[in-house]
């Protein structure tokens, strides 16, 4: 299981995870999971392009998502956000489904490019994605604070000059290029449950969110290391452990949560 | 006591553990106007909640036309607060005020010329024809306080309730809505309960006051109730009454100004509870 | 003449499957874009979605027992919009987190019946057409099904027409007067289940919302009142699926030979252009509007 071609597997499963825990973190802080589901189908669209067409296959990747992120963006500014994403959601899959119609390929390809694939990976393929891990790391860390303010608090973020439109502009983009890489491996349709559950789970653990942080990426990669394992051994797809993996961890956040809420009850009777 | 169009009788209410409203009593009847004055977080929309039977009393008891409220009750109609009504949403002005009178209703109704002149009947009245075909969610605050109100009298309401409709309006807009109101009110002879923080716009329409302050009212006419030693029995401490260029102000004193004050509505407190 | 003969490739007019695609196309059309215009109204349109996914597991669920998907779309839409309902996610919050944990939960089952069903089954493609839908899906022994779901979803919204809007310009108000708004929104919840499941049969349940959404978001840029906006909700859906099937039947003589473009994608294509149109078109009032609501909240929380 980890020699040869799962090697490679497994090294961007690890940059997947570390991406999945960042963006997800302030997805869900942001309150952005909708977008979160919408993002990765522009990668969906540019990878079954890219494969039929013979492009660059990042390049075609990138080009798709961040269309996809302006496209929410933009149309959001004239209509109701919960409308552009879906009408985003809808045409970038529409387009990945017309490419897939065309390769002689298309059920299988179809298959793994929504719901992950284990052996999704080449070598070439892992160095870009580590790159782009560490871009997009970097990126979240050098808006961190305005991030955080804008996200946490926008009204006090648009006061101090942060302008919270370019902000959700800059945070779609780089939640775009991030998860572009990432669908090969976990799948477009799946990609945003690893995002979502760790991250919900961490904030349920605590409140401090430097540690939140840091939690939502550890969980991410165990359901990722999991899922992998798992699947590798039974040959069930990797995004239905993800989906249920990224659940049961936000289950056990929750109960957690839920369980100190009452202890603290208990302990201190309130007058 | 007959012929009292709303009554209630030691009110209470209660919500997450803190005291609302207390030993509200108060009557109105029918074609009177009267505010309900009081600060911000007084408990004005809880009042008025209570009186739509959307919010359940602690204790005490509501009464309409002598009896407890139907729940469906056609005959007091309610303009609220903050609508926020989205600018897309498919309702021009006509269908909103259209809806006032069968948007209760299940089942598919045909168009009729007698129901569309009615509509225009009322939105001439309240001074919203121009813009009877324009989406209601494209309107100004003062244009949709408007619609709300043609909306809620078409019904034919025997008390109209309004929550805060002055907040957001200008100068002008405020005195329009207040004059439409009462002059509205007086010829179909329709109770209006208006709240508001501040009662000037409303002194020169209203019949009496109930002013609501740290969860307790008085009640009676303006002149009756905006004394200082009444509000500040009221408030628990000590406020002043400023009168300037026919305009009233309530004005907390600065500190420890009004310890006398405070004992005394702790000892009726005690007394009533005990 | 001959203009026709080159837009419309031969034999489209007498082929049996395309009558068929047709006529239940247009009445799912119609039923999606009306239901379409109340659940953009009442901001439900994150719950459309996530019934299309949970109907993507049903699918793919009811693929693997080997019966027709249109049973799994309906069955599990429905059984999550009882779900949403009783746990109380019929308000606007609903689109937390929780809805998108259980989603990909939800998905994640999807891929593993898919798994498991092209495992065990000999039809090629299934997997496609459960997700992207395919022209020829409609098969006669569901006709009436469809057409019954159709109109009683139709038929529903209709009769709460009035109630629905009243409860979306006021939730108090509608209360005030003895309107039961919560048994109307699970009404509603239901009928928006059954759409979704109507239009995953055409276009496939991971991109039903479009037949739901697109017209209706259209429509409400464009027309005024409640009735309109209703009709040409469902002129838009009606004409894209017309289109988008005439098209589908074209792209069986274009390249990449042989195999047709699939249906969805021309009608998804077709509704989000007629969007832009209207999106690009209309600016001006609405966003003036905007800007006034958001001056007069802002001033009013300062």
């Amino acid at each position: 299981m980890f020699g040869g071609l799962m090697l490679n597997t497994w090294i961007a499963a690890t940059a997947v995870a570390v991406i999945a825990g960042v963006t997800g973190f302030f997805a869900v802080l942001r309150g952005s999971t909708f977008a979160a589901h919408a993002i990765p189908n522009g990668a969906f669209a540019g990878a079954a392009g890219a494969s039929l067409l013979g492009l660059n296959p990042f390049a075609g990747l990138a080009v798709f998502s961040v269309a996809g992120a302006l496209g929410i963006a933009g149309l959001s500014r004239r209509s109701r956000p919960d409308v552009a994403t879906a009408l985003t959601f809808v045409m970038m899959l529409g387009v990945g489904a017309l490419f897939i119609s065309w390769s002689s390929q298309y059920s299988q390809e179809a298959y793994s490019l929504l719901f992950g694939e284990v052996f999704g990976v080449s070598a070439e393929e892992v160095p870009p994605i580590l790159v782009l891990g560490a871009v997009s790391v970097a990126a979240i860390a050098v808006m961190f604070r305005p991030l955080m303010l804008s996200s946490a608090l926008p009204e006090v973020a648009e006061a101090r000059g942060v302008p919270p439109r370019r902000m959700e502009l800059g945070f779609l983009l780089v939640m775009a290029l991030a998860t572009s890489m990432t669908v090969p491996v976990v799948g477009a349709l799946l990609m945003f449950s690893l995002m979502i559950g760790p991250a919900a789970a961490a904030r349920s653990l605590t409140a401090r969110p430097v540690l939140a942080l840091a939690l939502s990426v550890a969980i991410a990669l165990v359901t990722v290391w999991a899922g992998i394992a798992i699947s590798y051994q039974s040959d069930w797809p990797l995004g239905f452990f993800v989906g249920i993996l990224g659940a049961a961890f936000y289950l056990a956040g929750r109960a957690y949560a839920t369980a100190r809420r009452q202890l603290d009850r208990t302990a201190s009777p309130a007058a | 006591m007959s012929g009292e169009l709303l009554r209630l009788d030691g009110v209470g209410v209660r919500l997450g553990g803190r005291e609302i409203l207390r030993d509200v009593s108060l009557s109105i009847q029918p074609g009177e106007f009267t505010g309900l004055i009081g600060p911000n977080g007084a408990g004005k929309t809880t009042l008025l909640l209570i009186i739509l039977g959307l919010q359940p009393v602690t204790r005490g008891s509501v009464l309409i036309d002598g009896a407890p409220r139907a729940p469906r009750d056609a005959s007091i109609g309610y303009v609220p607060q903050k609508l926020g009504i989205e600018p897309d949403i498919p309702l021009r002005v006509r269908d909103v005020v259209s809806l006032g009178l069968d948007g209760h209703k299940f089942g598919i109704r045909l168009p009729s010329r007698a129901r569309r002149e009615r509509v225009d009947d009322m939105l001439t009245a309240v001074g919203a024809r121009r813009y009877a075909d324009a989406r209601v969610g494209e309107l100004s605050g003062g244009e949709q306080q408007r619609v709300m109100i043609a909306h809620a009298l078409i019904g034919r309401p025997r008390l109209l309730l309004l929550d805060e409709p002055l907040a957001n309006l200008d100068i002008s807009s405020e005195q329009g809505i207040v004059s439409v109101l009462a002059r509205l009110a007086r010829a179909e002879g329709i109770a209006v309960l208006l709240s508001a923080h501040d009662m000037n716009p409303l002194m020169p329409v209203m019949d009496r006051i109930v002013y609501v302050a740290a969860g307790r009212v008085a009640v009676g006419r303006a002149d009756e109730v905006v004394r200082p030693e009444v509000l500040s029995r009221l408030y628990g401490q000590h406020v002043d009454v400023i009168r300037v260029h026919g305009r009233v102000l309530v004005v907390a004193a600065p500190e420890g100004a009004g310890e006398a004050f405070r004992d005394e509505a702790a000892a009726e407190d005690a007394s009533v509870a005990g | 003449m001959t203009v026709l003969r080159y837009i419309v490739e031969p034999g489209f007019f007498g082929s049996g499957p395309v009558h068929v695609a047709l006529a239940v196309g247009t009445v799912i059309a119609v039923t999606s874009a009306v239901v379409g215009v109340f659940t953009v109204t009442r901001g439900q349109s994150f719950a459309g979605h996530s019934l299309s996914d949970i109907a993507t597991t049903g699918g793919s669920g009811a693929f693997l027992i080997g019966v027709n998907q249109f049973w799994g779309y309906l069955a599990f839409g429905a059984g999550a919009a009882a779900f949403m309902e009783m746990i109380g996610i019929q308000r606007r919050r609903g689109r937390d987190v929780a809805t998108g944990v259980v989603l990909g939960a939800a998905l994640g089952l999807a891929a593993l019946f898919l798994y498991l069903g092209t495992e065990y089954s000999t039809t090629t493609g299934a997997s496609f057409t459960i997700l992207f839908g395919s022209m020829f899906v409609i098969t006669s022994s569901t006709v009436p099904a469809l057409i019954v779901s159709a109109l009683l979803a139709l038929g529903t919204v209709a009769a709460l027409a009035r109630v629905l809007l009243l409860s979306s310009l006021s939730p108090d108000i509608a209360a005030a007067r003895g309107v039961p708004v919560r048994a109307v929104g699970a009404a509603f919840l239901m009928a928006l289940a059954v759409s979704v499941a109507l239009s995953a049969v055409i276009i496939g349940a991971v991109l039903s919302t479009a037949l739901l959404i697109g017209p209706a978001a259209t429509a409400l840029r464009v027309a005024k009142g409640p009735v309109r906006a209703a009709a040409v909700a469902a002129g838009i859906g009606v004409a894209a699926i017309w289109l988008g099937i005439l098209l589908a039947y074209d792209s069986y003589y274009w390249p990449p030979a042989g195999r047709g473009w699939p249906v969805s994608f021309f009608v998804v294509t077709l509704i989000t252009c007629g969007y832009l149109i209207s999106y690009l078109r209309r600016s001006g009032r609405r966003d003036v509007a905007r800007e006034n609501q958001d001056m007069e909240h802002a001033c009013s929380v300062a």
